[in-house]
């Protein structure tokens, strides 16, 4: 059976790690070829696809620097001649919830690689998918899009990812072009092995109705599901893969 | 998908029909049910011409009693219920609210409420005994906006709403997911019905979703059946919306 994304063109930000990683490589199975971003790491996860039989390769990139955004997005096209997906996942969560109230460094730090990070890498994906007529973006936000779970900089930032994925999807509905969100609960490697230890993870999966917390891999198939042609009717959508969580 | 077992209510129809075929296709054994006997057979036909074993049973889910039945059938035909998609609805009479009566609320909750609850009541049961499974209700846009002359058709989607997290929490301990599927004006014959009190009917109604189309059962069936496998494996008490941008506007 041939993949969800076969023959199909990725660029992912934040592929050096966790969610990332976990799509890059879920992408590649599918199919797709795919462009790994990251800080660091981003090589890791090229290899790992390329070593399976997949088509990848990396860039280091920091998403807040349009320039090289534009370039690597850009170089992407001129590689394998067309961007059928963007997953603008890179982001950071700096803050603890309870003493950075008062950063407001901390806060301008998290709105600048969220947000502006995300609006830059949307708009270097939508130079190309716009005359394409064609494409599909999916931006990482978060539970915390939905609720007031983190830090203000953090929460604000990701409601504002919200909010990006919502007006993209109705600017370019008529272009061929759908834009959705995941929205990630707690998830295994990545942001919450930095922030966490193996204590406080068990105490975060009890919060939960499933009581665990997902596996990257898990938030990569909801990716996959979104970036493909089945979920051709959908856009503007925050998908929460969350373990019940926002139910409660 | 392969070898589970799994049960899909107003599946003669639009939304309910693309999605037993697609759980066919992905090699599920589909039960499937609905209120006329004829179209039913010709569905379990077709979708054992795909390959897949299926069985059909008469159910009103207005009716307590068909629903158990129906429950009990999967079982003990296939031996375990492992995922349920709960799909029938009705629209509702169309009328302002100052025109509603306790007897249209009855013809619009007994289904599409009541007729839920008592589905997932049900499958809860039959799943529990099994270690889990995976339900997928059908809301609706509307379970999360108004309408005018649609009130009663909104209020109980917005209870389906209140299902999904409530079945989501409680199915949680008993390793079942619960979510459903907001569809937006996908092309079925309820819409098809919707249109003939609209001025402008289908048309109308295709030029209002941000995609400027309706969706296709296809598209919906396809969210149903993500929700439903293990692809979506952390996936629970979400509503998740096909309507072509609708809820984002």
């Amino acid at each position: 059976m041939s993949g969800m994304l076969e023959g199909k063109s990725a660029f992912v930000t934040g592929a050096g790690s966790g969610i990332g990683r976990a799509t890059a490589v879920a992408m590649a199975r599918e199919g797709a070829k795919v462009l790994c971003a990251d800080l660091s790491g981003a090589d890791e996860t090229a290899a790992a696809i390329t070593v399976s039989g997949g088509e990848a390769y990396s860039a280091a990139l920091d998403v807040t620097d349009e320039a090289a955004v534009n370039a690597a997005v850009d170089g992407l096209v001129a590689k394998w001649g067309r961007l059928d997906i963007g997953f603008n996942n890179a982001g950071i969560n700096i803050e603890n919830k309870r003493d950075h109230w008062d950063r407001l460094d901390l806060f301008d730090k998290s709105m600048e690689v969220n947000v502006r990070g995300v609006m830059i890498c949307m708009l270097a994906e939508l130079r190309h998918m716009y005359p394409q007529r064609s494409g599909s973006i999916v931006n990482t936000a978060s539970t915390a899009a939905l609720s007031g779970i983190a830090g203000p900089g953090y929460v604000a930032s990701k409601h504002a990812v919200l909010g990006l994925t919502r007006s993209a999807a109705l600017r370019y509905a008529e272009d061929g072009i759908r834009v959705n969100a995941l929205c990630p609960g707690a998830t295994f490697g990545g942001m919450m092995s930095e922030r966490h230890n193996p204590e406080t993870l068990k105490r975060k999966a009890a919060d939960h109705p499933m009581n665990r917390i997902a596996y990257p891999e898990e938030m990569a198939e909801g990716v996959v599901f979104l970036a493909s042609d089945r979920a051709s009717y959908m856009t503007g959508h925050p998908l929460a893969i969350d373990g019940g969580f926002g139910a409660q | 998908m392969q070898g589970k077992v799994a049960l899909v209510t107003g599946a003669l129809t639009g939304i309910g029909r693309a999605t037993a075929v697609l759980l066919a296709q992905k090699g599920a054994i589909v039960v499937v049910s609905g209120r006329r006997g004829a179209e039913g057979a010709a569905l379990v036909k077709e979708l054992e011409a795909l390959g897949a074993k299926a069985s059909y049973l008469q159910c009103d889910v207005a009716r307590e009693d068909e629903i158990a039945a129906l429950v009990d059938h999967a079982v003990e035909r296939f031996g375990r219920l492992d995922i349920a998609v709960n799909n029938a609805g009705t629209d509702g009479a169309s009328l302002p609210l100052i025109e509603h009566t306790a007897e249209t609320y009855a013809e619009c909750f007994d289904i599409n409420v009541r007729g839920t609850l008592l589905c997932m009541k049900y499958q809860m049961l039959a799943m529990q005994k099994t270690g889990g499974g995976a339900i997928v209700l059908v809301s609706s846009t509307m379970g999360h906006r108004g309408r005018p002359r649609l009130g009663l058709y909104c209020a109980s989607k917005h209870a389906v709403e209140g299902l999904v997290k409530v079945g989501a929490i409680e199915g949680g301990p008993m390793g079942i997911r619960v979510n459903a599927i907001s569809p937006g004006q996908i092309d079925t014959p309820m819409l098809d019905r919707v249109a003939g009190h609209i001025p402008g009917g289908k048309e109308h109604i295709a030029a209002g979703p941000p995609l400027k189309r309706l969706g296709t059962p296809e598209e919906a069936a396809e969210l149903i059946v993500f929700l439903a496998s293990d692809a979506a494996s952390y996936v629970s008490g979400q509503s998740v919306a096909v309507e072509g941008g609708k809820l984002a506007s």
